[in-house]
């Protein structure tokens, strides 16, 4: 039953892995109450993948969270219950819809809910009193995100200050955080879009049907291609049109775009971003062309 | 598929062109996509500037970006055919010395700049002690600028023979010191050949980072594994001990020591996420299972019973000192070391390193924000440990504030500082 290792153990994905699932492990070491951020997408796909691997025979010790819009693809949602199904994880769901029906949180003019999901984020943190939270967030996405701490600490008000941040130094990671305070924990730092891909392909990881090209009815806004549904549908000079497109991102439908696109093996897909001109939040995301420091401005208020 | 990762840090002097250096490896390679190129071509607009400021792509908070300098460290990703770059870009302002500590912590490799105009600075020569220190196994010299100085070779030659001669003093070996004559502003040298440097028959600096090998002394220590967390299922009575092999090799068979408490025993099962194997590596995830009940925690060090670390309560160290308050002797704090946190007291600080004159400096009274300097520690749980010189991962170590839980120091087993003051002394700036 034996097999020898060594030949993984010289390539670069190998050597992100054993770094993740250091650092999960350190997670699940270190902290009484550790969640992981799970949306059905391929980060946290892998993450949920990382953290089985990390603890195999037994199952990873942490609780999945998942805040939904409500804006979410129905896939994804399947997609999402049936991998907790298979893992037998637990998962525990926050819905904006209810911020917003309690009217702790507003609906914004531009109908946009992913910076809806903060309040939701920070509520859940505190009622579940999650010590730990992992998320999927990498250095490569974006540029405040390049100076993140793979053990970040969010103040009482779930807070990011990239001023006070710690050092980080070999793979002593400090959890150390006082008792109103939390962790945010990011394993797959130095992972790129590339490298998660190349994993998807060697581990053979199932994704959702949508990051792979197939046909959909979609609408132009902004310049991105996006799927009507509750969240709205084309302007009234604008048309649904008929495009074969997959999705580099897969986040909250209101403002996650398609891209067009023929790849439809992850063979293709790492073929075609090897090749891509764009990064995935710039073809993808409507939320992080609102100005240059958008996401900094978000994850300080305590976003993923 | 099978492309290998380098882990890089580099480090300047403020103004030698760092950040125009890492903006055009990233664009010369096609590491930059079209919307963050438009983002830095308007901003150039904005400032009024001809040509795209590479620069701008490496510029990272708003802070940084107001005030035109970086602070903290940056990391930042790019790929060719032959490899993947992991690259730790770090500050150049001399109070910020630690942030280069930290990227400098997990470096392969380390590209120093220096402007051709100044040659090697004091600021060179410290992050040369930084390296040597913390014992990144290569370290190239960008030689930045050169289009200033008429792309002349002897300045170019004389800087770099200063800088090797001032690495093999350090105890470098000369292939494993690199010098490169370019113009990151116009491009010469770091990714294609310069047609403006015949006399140079040298790599470019890209092709020197894509084809270097590490060469690391490598941890001869023996079998070395913190035990990160215990992995118990009761249907089936398993025990398995979680951790990452840091140092030599583990095999089914091996007989084992579980430190401090000493309890030996023997490996039964190597497990690994892809199920047993034969043997396990150094850097390679890992799950043992026992042949005895033996109690053990997360915490615990399991090392080859035939060659242990030595397990010590009072321990001499270097540190590179993290916080606004000064570290004194008599301080309580913190000590992490592997996955063990424990308490400790700061008994003497016998030595401090001088930064400015590249000299030790005996019986400080305190070590300030980012001095570094050899501290006697006395610690509440005996410590298995060895030297770091010896091996990093069981020789570094953490120092943390217990209240407020900030990372006070980063601290090196053993007598690591002697290293840093045997280059010589500095010149002015």
């Amino acid at each position: 039953m034996s097999a020898p290792t060594t030949e993984r153990a010289a390539t670069g994905v190998a050597v992100l892995e054993a770094e993740a699932i250091h650092i999960l492990r350190e997670v699940a070491g270190e902290f009484d109450r550790p969640a992981l951020l799970f949306s059905g997408g391929k980060d946290s796909t892998v993450l949920v993948h990382l953290a089985v691997r990390a603890f195999a025979p037994v199952p990873p010790p942490f609780t999945l969270l998942h805040v939904d819009t409500g804006h979410n693809f129905p896939e994804v949602l399947r997609f999402r219950d049936e991998l907790v199904e298979r893992y037998g994880l637990r998962l525990h769901v926050a819905e904006v819809q209810d911020w917003i029906d309690r009217g702790a949180v507003r609906e914004r003019p531009d109908g946009l809910r992913n910076p809806l999901q903060t309040v939701p984020l920070l509520d859940s943190i505190s009622e579940q009193r999650y010590d730990a939270v992992i998320g999927g967030g990498r250095r490569d996405e974006e540029r405040s995100r390049a100076k993140e701490r793979v053990f970040s600490v969010r103040d009482a008000f779930g807070r990011w200050d990239p001023r006070r941040q710690r050092v980080e130094l070999w793979n002593l990671y400090n959890g150390a955080h006082k008792p109103d305070e939390h962790v945010r924990v990011f394993p797959i730092s130095n992972w790129t879009e590339l490298d998660v891909w190349r994993y998807v392909a060697e581990r053979g990881i199932e994704l959702p049907s949508l990051y792979f090209a197939h046909r959909r009815q979609v609408y132009q806004r902004d310049g991105m291609w996006l799927t009507p549904g509750p969240w709205g549908g084309p302007d009234d000079d604008g048309e649904l049109v008929e495009k074969v497109v997959r999705y580099r991102t897969v986040g909250d439908g209101s403002c996650t775009g398609a891209v067009e696109s023929d790849a439809a093996t992850v063979e293709d897909i790492i073929d075609e971003i090897r090749t891509s001109r764009l990064t995935e939040r710039g073809a993808s995301r409507a939320d992080d062309r609102i100005s240059e420091a958008a996401m900094e401005d978000r994850k300080r208020e305590g976003y993923f | 598929m099978a492309s290998d990762l380098l882990r890089l840090v580099t480090a300047g002097s403020v103004d030698d062109g760092k950040s125009t250096l890492v903006g055009r490896l990233l664009y010369d390679t096609k590491s930059v996509l079209s919307d963050q190129l438009d983002a830095v071509l308007r901003s150039s607009a904005e400032r009024g500037l001809a040509d795209p400021d590479l620069s701008l792509l490496v510029d990272g908070l708003r802070a940084e970006r107001e005030q035109g300098i970086t602070i903290d460290v940056a990391y930042r990703y790019f790929a060719t055919s032959r490899r993947t770059f992991v690259l730790a870009d770090t500050p150049g302002h001399v109070q910020y010395l630690c942030n280069t500590v930290t990227g400098a912590s997990t470096a392969d490799h380390a590209v120093l700049l220096t402007d051709a105009r100044k040659g090697v600075l004091p600021q060179t020569r410290r992050h040369l002690a930084v390296m040597a220190m913390l014992g990144v196994p290569g370290i190239t010299l960008a030689v930045n600028k050169l289009d200033l100085v008429d792309f002349d070779r002897g300045t170019f030659e004389s800087t770099r023979d200063e800088f090797v001669a001032h690495a093999t003093s350090l105890g470098y070996r000369e292939e494993q010191v690199t010098a490169v004559p370019l113009s990151a502003l116009a491009g010469d040298n770091v990714v294609a050949a310069s047609d403006r440097t015949p006399w140079y028959d040298g790599p470019t600096l890209l092709e020197h980072l894509e084809t270097v090998v590490p060469d690391r002394r490598g941890c001869d220590v023996g079998f070395r594994m913190p035990v990160q967390y215990v992995l118990r299922d009761g249907a089936t009575d398993y025990r398995g001990y979680a951790g990452q092999v840091v140092a030599g090799e583990v095999s089914p068979g091996d007989p084992v020591v579980v430190l401090p408490d000493g309890a030996t025993t023997t490996v039964v099962e190597v497990g690994t996420p892809d199920g047993p194997v034969d043997r396990a590596r150094e850097g390679e995830p890992v799950t043992l299972v026992l042949a005895d009940e033996v109690d053990i925690t997360r915490g615990d060090l399991i090392a080859s019973a035939d060659r242990r670390p030595r397990v010590d309560d009072e321990l001499d160290a270097t540190v590179c000192w993290l916080a606004d308050e000064p570290l004194r002797p008599g301080a309580r704090v913190l000590l992490k070391h592997g996955t063990r946190t424990t308490t400790c007291r700061v008994l003497d600080l016998p030595t401090r390193f001088d930064e400015q004159e590249l000299a030790l400096e005996d019986g400080p009274q305190e070590l300030s924000l980012n001095e570094i300097g050899r501290v006697r520690l006395q610690v509440a749980d005996p410590l298995p440990a060895d030297d770091y010189a010896d091996c990093v991962a069981t020789g570094a170590f953490l120092l943390i504030e217990p209240n407020d839980g900030n990372t006070l120091a980063a601290g090196l087993l053993g007598d690591a500082l002697s290293v840093m003051a045997s280059g010589g002394g500095a010149r002015d700036d």
